[in-house]
């Protein structure tokens, strides 16, 4: 096959894995208290409501749940024009002695997740910071290593890995676009 | 020792059909038929002889602001853009408003030789607007000084300004009248209209300069003087006039080359080079002043030449000086905006460049019929030239122009001041 | 985008980009930390040649708060005054690394001339020059119009305001035209006819010489601040005058709908342009205007400096 697009996870593979993330976080906290779930924009948002949700119908509670953008916190602003700037949105009650889980789409050099950390330090001070992604396609440039994964994706460099989620794109869909696979 | 004759070989007089004009002791010697006349030849055939040009308003700068022109260099300027005879305002430092300090220019004049420079003496002492200066004096200095004015400031006191055209009557002069009403002025930095509105630039309206010429052109039929306007910039200034010289009333007017061609919009660059007094103005102003020059009612261009150094227009609008260089581009914005548009024939061309505004200064030899027996001040000019304006280049000190880097038809190639060749192929000759 | 010089270069997409920015920042007010690391190693230096306390501030607070270095060249008491050009000064500022200049200037087009006469290569920003314009001040105007009337979201469609005053002098009221039309707004100007600028009927604005008969129809009024200089020079023939036929008074606040906001953009001439009790009632937001220009300006200094380096010459 050469370089398409291929689909890695349909619809019913990204609401499985969403019930599992919830579930594995319950597991691992005992429970639902003092869980905030932060999503990093803009599709780490959805996928955090949807675990919230998830976690609900598991747990029965409501679970707080909310946004971090990280542009201001990036280290890359230098290389590409400046960029708008997305919702931030921390639930009322913050995130001091909570445990803050940080929800991204695609989990790939680290970046982000470590800006994410330099923005939640201004915020105030979790008593743990987890890490949850649909995916993990590797090639990390900081150490940093999810606690929840919905896939792990072996990937090539020059691939590019799309996730698509209905409320922002209409549908659910995760694929792997170009590089010679 | 035989005469030395320059034979102009093949020129078209007025751009009429071709002749060798033959000068020999600084007249017209003979009109002959081209190819035929002997003597020392300047070729120039296809070029196009007209009387040299008389500019009967430069700021010469000379003495006090010799680093932004002096009499020398305003004179290679004047000489390289097809003069032969200039008129230097009197707003210098010391103010030219003795018979000394007129004199003083006139010499300057004189040792560089290019140009007839003729001093213009201010209408009172200091162009303070409140004492008339020695009008009398600078009249029989060596100087001769026929032209008055305050330039640069009005001659505002109503009573003074009376006095003045009077009091010039005595020795054939002229009061030359900076058109300004300074209460309606204050602090102003451009044309008033929607533009200064949304620039938030302090307005300098129209009528602040038409209501000066309103009541000086009274004033001069009162006391049946003569009165001239400088730097006329309005569609009303012209109506003013038009309705004065129709009283036959005594009065001439200028329009320099900017005001033939540039319009407010240019400030809105905020770049200094655009700024003048009086300010540019409108299309409709633009187009008042030359259908105004083309039927005569404005009867001259004169280039209100402003040298100013680089650094007092290298700043911001507020700070910077007002005024641009004239002298080395007034042909060329002539023939764009009046010979190629139709507007003015060559021999009309030479009626306000040199034959007009020399009988308003009285510059004595100067604005001739080219015929036999007249002075041999001739401006020889290439009217399907084209060049660059390069500011760099110029023979003048400052660099201030606005046409800089624009292409400009027609060239001055050679010029003969009474008789002797001051421009020769386009570069001075000496 | 590289300088911000005039309302007028906004379009409506920029202008919305810089007030939604301005919105997602305003909420570090809320933060301990009130404090973000993005323009770390930047250089801003408020260059101000009129004294103007309140808008130095508010940028040296908006510089700070993107942990920019921030420089203050107040240009009294500098060699400004012992006669150096603009130009020497910015070519100073220039050789000292200057990532962008944030200029106050008496003189029109100063900042304009700061950003295009080659002497520096940083961003500009417009301060406040001469009686041009103050966008950043028309930005923050519209960001708390937006906030009190459209939710604080979008652009400001049909909404109708009165700017009253100066109009004349008043660099706030030229941005603030040109930019609350772009954002949609309906404006109309209200001053007596000499503090109105030669030419305003062709402004994108109505005229009014009647406030009475305006306040009835707007959703915000915007006072301006009067100079009572202004009277020597025959604007008006008194402080009386002015204030019985243009200031906003308890009686005047009757005629406004009762959902309409007043903005000023201070200092406050209290009993001249505006009475003390209009100025302190609840619908007065001059407080929250303050506050928001922390915001709109922390946005621009974002914008114009926390992308790469941008070496063409869009202005936003």
């Amino acid at each position: 096959m050469d370089s398409a697009r291929s689909v890695v996870l349909d619809a019913g593979d990204i609401g499985r894995a969403i019930r599992r993330i919830a579930h594995e976080v319950v597991e691992r906290n005992k429970g639902a208290a003092d869980l905030v779930l932060l999503g990093i924009p803009t599709r780490g948002v959805f996928l955090a409501r949807r675990i919230a949700a998830a976690i609900e119908s598991i747990e029965g509670d409501a679970v707080a749940v909310g946004a971090i953008d990280v542009t201001l916190y990036r280290d890359d602003l230098r290389l590409r024009p400046a960029r708008a700037l997305e919702p931030t949105a921390i639930p009322t009650g913050g995130i001091d002695d909570k445990v803050v889980v940080l929800i991204d789409d695609v989990l790939f050099s680290g970046r982000t997740v470590r800006s994410a950390l330099d923005a939640l330090n201004d915020i105030g001070r979790p008593r743990a910071v987890q890490l949850a992604a649909l995916v993990d396609r590797g090639h990390r440039e900081l150490p940093i290593r999810a606690d929840y994964v919905g896939k792990n994706l072996p990937t090539a460099l020059a691939e590019q890995v799309r996730v698509r989620l209905i409320e922002f794109d209409d549908f659910d869909e995760v694929t792997i676009d170009g590089g010679a696979r | 020792m035989p005469q030395v004759k320059t034979v102009l070989r093949g020129v078209r007089p007025y751009g009429e059909d071709p002749v060798d004009i033959v000068v020999a002791a600084g007249v017209i010697a003979e009109i002959a038929a081209a190819g035929s006349a002997a003597g020392r030849v300047i070729e120039a055939s296809g070029l196009i002889a007209l009387p040299g040009f008389v500019d009967i308003h430069t700021h010469l700068r000379e003495p006090g602001r010799e680093d932004a022109e002096t009499v020398e260099t305003g004179s290679r300027a004047a000489a390289l853009g097809g003069f032969t005879a200039v008129f230097a305002m009197a707003n210098t430092s010391p103010v030219a408003d003795t018979a000394g300090v007129v004199e003083q220019v006139w010499h300057l004049g004189k040792a560089t030789g290019l140009v007839d420079v003729f001093p213009v003496g201010a209408v009172t002492v200091g162009l303070g607007g409140e004492q008339l200066a020695e009008l009398g004096a600078m009249a029989t200095s060596a100087a001769q000084v026929r032209m008055f004015s305050d330039d640069g400031k009005c001659v505002h006191d109503a009573a003074i300004m009376r006095r003045a055209l009077e009091y010039v009557k005595a020795f054939d002069g002229v009061i030359a009248q900076h058109a300004q009403e300074p209460r309606l002025t204050v602090d102003a930095q451009m044309n008033e209209g929607v533009l200064s509105g949304q620039l938030g630039l302090t307005g300098w309206p129209g009528v602040a300069e038409e209501s000066i010429i309103a009541r000086d052109v009274l004033l001069a039929e009162h006391v049946d003087s003569r009165l001239h306007v400088c730097h006329v910039s309005t569609a009303g200034s012209v109506e003013v006039i038009k309705w004065a010289k129709s009283r036959g009333i005594k009065v001439t007017a200028e329009v320099t080359p900017h005001h033939l061609l540039l319009t407010e919009d240019l400030v809105a660059s905020y770049d200094p080079v655009y700024k003048v007094n009086p300010p540019l103005r409108t299309s409709a102003d633009v187009t008042a002043l030359r259908a105004a020059l083309a039927a005569g009612t404005i009867d001259a261009i004169a280039t209100d030449h402003a040298p100013h150094p680089h650094e007092d227009k290298d700043c911001e609008w507020a700070a910077a000086a007002f005024g641009m260089l004239g002298l080395q581009t007034a042909f060329s914005i002539a023939v764009l905006t009046m010979i190629n548009s139709g507007l003015l024939d060559w021999r009309a061309l030479a009626d306000r460049m040199s034959v007009r505004p020399a009988r308003i200064g009285r510059a004595h030899g100067h604005g001739h019929e080219l015929k036999v027996g007249a002075p041999a001040n001739i401006c020889v000019v290439d009217p399907g030239a084209s060049w660059v304006v390069e500011p760099a280049t110029f023979a003048s000190k400052s660099r201030n122009s606005p046409y800089s880097g624009m292409t400009l038809p027609g060239k001055v190639i050679h010029v003969l001041k009474a008789g002797k060749p001051t421009v020769e192929g386009g570069d001075l000759a000496c | 985008m590289r300088h911000l010089l005039s309302a007028g270069d906004l379009d409506v997409d920029s202008a919305c980009l810089i007030l939604d920015t301005a919105a997602q920042l305003a909420s570090v007010t809320d933060r301990t930390v009130k404090k973000f690391p993005t323009l770390r190693g930047r250089t801003v230096v408020n260059l101000f040649f009129e004294d103007s306390t309140r808008t130095r501030i508010s940028f040296e607070i908006a510089a700070k708060r993107l942990s920019a270095d921030v420089i203050n060249f107040a240009a009294k008491g500098s060699s400004v005054s012992k006669g150096e050009s603009l130009k020497d000064t910015a070519l100073t500022l220039e050789a000292v690394g200057a990532d962008a200049v944030v200029i106050r200037h008496g003189s029109s087009g100063a900042p304009h001339r700061l950003a295009t006469a080659g002497w520096i290569q940083g961003s500009v920003i417009n301060a406040g020059d001469g009686t041009h314009e103050h966008p950043t001040q028309a930005l923050l105007d519209a960001f708390t119009i937006r906030h009190h009337l459209r939710d604080g979201t979008g652009d400001l469609a049909g909404v109708r305001v009165a700017i009253v005053g100066d109009i004349l002098h008043s660099r706030v009221a030229r941005s603030n035209v040109l930019l609350l039309r772009t954002l949609g707004a309906y404006v109309t100007v209200v001053a007596p006819p000499t503090l109105l600028p030669y030419g305003v009927s062709q402004w994108p604005c109505a005229v009014s010489y009647d406030l009475d008969e305006v306040l009835p129809h707007v959703d915000a009024v915007m006072m301006l601040r009067v100079q009572s200089e202004r009277m020597h020079a025959a604007y008006f023939p008194s402080v009386n005058e002015y204030s019985r036929r243009y200031g906003l008074d308890v009686r005047r606040m009757g005629l406004l709908p009762p959902h309409a906001i007043v903005l000023h953009p201070g200092p406050m001439n209290r009993g001249m342009e505006i009475s003390a009790d209009v100025a302190d009632g609840e619908r007065a937001v001059m407080v929250e205007q303050v506050a928001n220009g922390v915001s709109i300006r922390m946005a621009v200094l974002y914008l114009l400096l926390g992308g790469m380096a941008d070496d063409g010459k869009k202005e936003i």
